[in-house]
């Protein structure tokens, strides 16, 4: 094949109108078609459909074309598409070039004559590169049948059981003591009104008794490598001090902790308090003790009274104040991304009060408050009273250019809505306004219940919220009824901010451990905005719930199972086909200066001594992922990078011109 | 055609940030120059100086290479290789009078398709200000 002589079809698509209506698809053509070693020059409505990829399978038939290359869309949309299609028609995948004259072309100029002149030049670099195309060996790897789960929320819970009840192998890593997420920290549910614990915890009681789940709390990921079907993971767990093998859950530690009482509890978000050795919320999973290392006495100043009293109260000998961090090592074949979000910071905005008033609570504070397992057991008080007049803000932190969160947090209008129904359900005398921007009421049955809420008497004013100072021992809530175009000042006795859905504080860390990207607003980017919406540019990580963008729980839900879909299905195959764009090395004009070895990050190149004193590099294909730093930094030109070698890219710089 | 000077600009794009970033310049309908021609690599530590050198050779007015912002690159530090090499090749063609602000160095991710169409967009008027290359070594 690579001695026959070179003879290629060109494939000019129109896309509809939307390359045609830019690019003069006909004179492409032409142009095209005088070029040499072009044997057939043609254009099509729509190159993707079954028509168009038939008129290339035909032509390859027909006329022995044994190079191909569509000009058309990008490749990253289609690339896999056309390189099944020269497939089934007999040539190697490799034998495609694509032009990419629609994103890069057609959509971006508007002038004609110009954007003609510039697909035939694309079109001309991928001839160019085409005719010096070589087929490669497509190369399958065996995806392991085990994949790892980043977050213990809700996401990663639905994630790790669908994955662990199609029979793979899951581990589950959670930074916190206990899986749950924030939903664990809700009270109850919008529009059904469940109760949020008892719809979670039998899920979270289903992953610790799932014998394909290992769950590993308390852990984080601290580096990974590898790719699809391989990656190599390092989980560091964090030293609970206390042998989960040993404790109960019985809690005597707690009860005996001489700092009891004295801790902020980060379930409550800062409305209740524990003990150093906690679990965050009764339903914990794993129940089982953790002792706070950065406020226990004795782990920080070595005494603890005369010893510490929570190993003195522990019937089960499970306090070990030895214990050390371990690294675990776990090979996986595919990973699930569900890493969640934080809370917007209300402090940001600092008109509103929070921080400085303790009757400003942030949404998940009023959460905490509201619930039955809260520090005031469900009791709405705020400075020992029950609030007669409770005012709701809503878009705190989101839709807000000034604190840098342009878009929709998606929940905040319904969990106010919700917030305001369970005041009223437990004060029904206590006056509710809410101060919004638009009413986002997008789900199922949703509209209803916002309908439902303002027929129980809940006041909505159209309006931002300018500022909220104190009055006596009440907030005065100062805003604009944009509406009327009058001013609205309303006391309260407690403001709720419905904070938004940001980020995690370290989503950067997270998306260079995995080499995955952030989109504009921070939340990890998807594979395609509509297309793969679980897939990350990774292949084999996937994307499940808030950390891809903030979403509600039935969202969250089928998201987790759409990146849990993704990744059983790979796993299943059991194989999966890599890129075999590797770099490989002309041991002949090799003359072992080792730079390739230095500049790879991956290891692959490897000095061995072919004869004694000489030294020629090796390439590791399966380590190497062609990234070409090796060809690059080769003195000698004895590396080059399949598919993107020297003369096939200085080709098309020629042709581009 | 106008007869004001249109010149030729090579681009390399990598695969994961850059390339993705020119399609959703493409996918939102921003406009941008004519005049950039880009070529997909895998990374940007794979353009080569000899790329660079080629380009200006074969009448190339300005070189624009993107990459992946750094801490993103999806070979760890291609792009930091790239800017390396870059600079290097920077200082060469200064010494050859081609005139470094010829030669480009951006990272834009794939989200980046506003900041995609704005490099270009400035590029491309820069070396429109500039004038052709072969025309300043004829003086």
């Amino acid at each position: 094949m690579e001695t026959a002589e070179i003879r290629i079809g060109v494939y000019i698509c129109h896309c509809g109108i939307n390359i045609a209506s830019t690019v003069d698809v006909d004179s492409v053509r032409d142009s095209i078609s005088k070029l040499p070693n072009v044997i057939v020059s043609r254009d099509f409505k729509y190159m993707c459909s079954d028509p168009g990829q038939e008129l290339v399978i035909k032509d390859i038939k027909e006329k022995g074309l044994n190079r191909i290359v569509v000009a058309s869309c990008s490749p990253r949309m289609h690339e896999p598409t056309f390189r099944m299609t020269i497939q089934q028609a007999g040539l190697n995948p490799y034998c495609l070039e694509m032009a990419n004259i629609r994103e890069q072309c057609s959509w971006v100029h508007e002038d004609r004559e110009y954007a003609t002149e510039k697909a035939v030049k694309l079109v001309s670099a991928a001839v160019a590169k085409a005719s010096l195309l070589e087929p490669l060996e497509e190369k399958e790897v065996e995806v392991r049948p085990e994949a790892l789960v980043i977050g213990g929320g809700i996401a990663g819970i639905q994630a790790s059981l669908d994955i662990a009840d199609a029979g793979f192998k899951v581990y589950l890593v959670e930074r916190e003591p206990s899986i749950g997420g924030h939903m664990a920290q809700l009270d109850k549910t919008f529009p059904t009104l469940d109760c949020s614990a008892c719809i979670l915890t039998p899920r979270m009681v289903e992953v610790e008794r799932h014998p394909n789940i290992e769950l590993l709390s308390y852990s984080e990921v601290i580096d990974v490598s590898g790719y699809i079907g391989n990656f190599h993971v390092k989980v560091r767990k964090k030293p609970r001090y206390i042998k989960m093998d040993k404790c109960t859950g019985c809690g005597m530690c707690a009860e005996a902790c001489i700092m009891k009482g004295r801790i902020i509890s980060e379930f409550d978000v800062g409305m209740g308090k524990r003990s150093v050795p906690y679990i965050p919320f009764p339903y914990a999973v794993p129940s089982k003790y953790t002792m706070d290392s950065e406020n226990c006495l004795f782990i920080t100043k070595g005494k603890c009274g005369k010893s510490p009293a929570c190993k003195d109260a522990c019937s089960s000998d499970a306090v070990d104040f030895e214990q050390k961090e371990e690294i675990v090592e776990l090979d996986v074949g595919t990973i699930v991304v569900a890493t969640g979000f934080d809370l917007f910071d209300a402090k940001e905005k600092p008109e509103y009060g929070y921080g400085l008033y303790d009757n400003v609570l942030s949404g998940l504070e009023f959460e905490r408050l509201v619930s039955s397992s809260g520090p005031t057991q469900g009791k709405i008080i705020i400075g020992g009273k029950e609030p007669k007049n409770v005012v709701f803000v809503q878009c705190v932190g989101s839709r807000d250019k000034s604190v840098g969160n342009e878009y929709c947090s998606r929940v905040c209008c319904m969990y106010t809505a919700k917030q305001a129904h369970l005041v009223h359900e437990k004060l029904p005398d206590a006056k509710l306004t809410v101060f919004y921007m638009d009413i986002r009421a997008f789900g199922k049955g949703y509209e209803e219940f916002y309908d439902r809420v303002r027929e129980e008497g809940v006041r909505y004013i159209r309006g931002n919220v300018s500022e909220i100072i104190k009055k006596g021992d009440r907030l005065l809530v100062m805003a604009e009824d944009t509406l009327l175009g009058e001013p609205v000042d309303i006391e309260a006795d407690l403001v709720v901010l419905a904070t938004g859905i940001v980020p995690r504080r370290d989503v950067k860390e997270v998306a260079n451990l995995l080499k995955i990207s952030q989109s504009p607003d921070g939340f990890f980017l998807e594979g395609h905005p509509k297309m793969r919406p679980v897939d990350t540019a990774t292949d084999g990580i996937y994307l499940a719930g808030c950390a891809q963008g903030p979403k509600d729980i039935p969202d969250t839900v089928a998201q987790a199972k759409g990146a849990a879909s993704s990744a059983m299905t790979k796993m299943a195959r059991g194989k999966v086909k890599v890129e075999v764009t590797t770099a490989s090395v002309d041991t002949f004009v090799c003359r072992g200066c080792g730079r390739c070895v230095e500049v790879c990050e991956y290891g692959a190149p490897n000095l061995e001594e072919v004869e004694p004193g000489i030294l020629v590099s090796q390439i590791n294909d399966s380590i190497c992922k062609g990234c070409g730093a090796c060809s690059v930094a080769c003195p000698s030109g004895a590396i080059s990078m399949k598919h993107f070698k020297n003369e096939q890219i200085l080709s098309q710089i020629e042709a581009v011109i | 055609m106008s007869e004001e000077f249109e010149p030729n600009i090579v681009g390399f794009a990598c695969n994961w940030c850059s390339y993705a970033g020119a399609d959703l310049a493409g996918t939102s309908r921003m406009k941008y120059p004519p005049n950039i021609r880009i070529i997909r690599v895998m990374c940007s530590g794979r353009v080569s100086p000899a790329f660079i050198l080629k380009a200006f050779q074969m009448g190339a007015d300005g070189v624009l290479v993107t990459g992946c912002h750094p801490g993103d690159c999806h070979y760890i530090a291609g792009n930091l290789k790239c800017e390396k090499t870059m600079g290097t090749t920077r200082k060469l063609i200064d010494v050859l009078g081609i005139g470094e602000e010829r030669l480009r160095l951006e990272w834009v991710s794939a989200s980046e398709g506003s900041k995609f169409a704005d490099v270009v967009t400035d590029f491309t008027n820069r070396i429109r200000g500039l004038g052709p290359l072969s025309g300043k070594s004829q003086g």
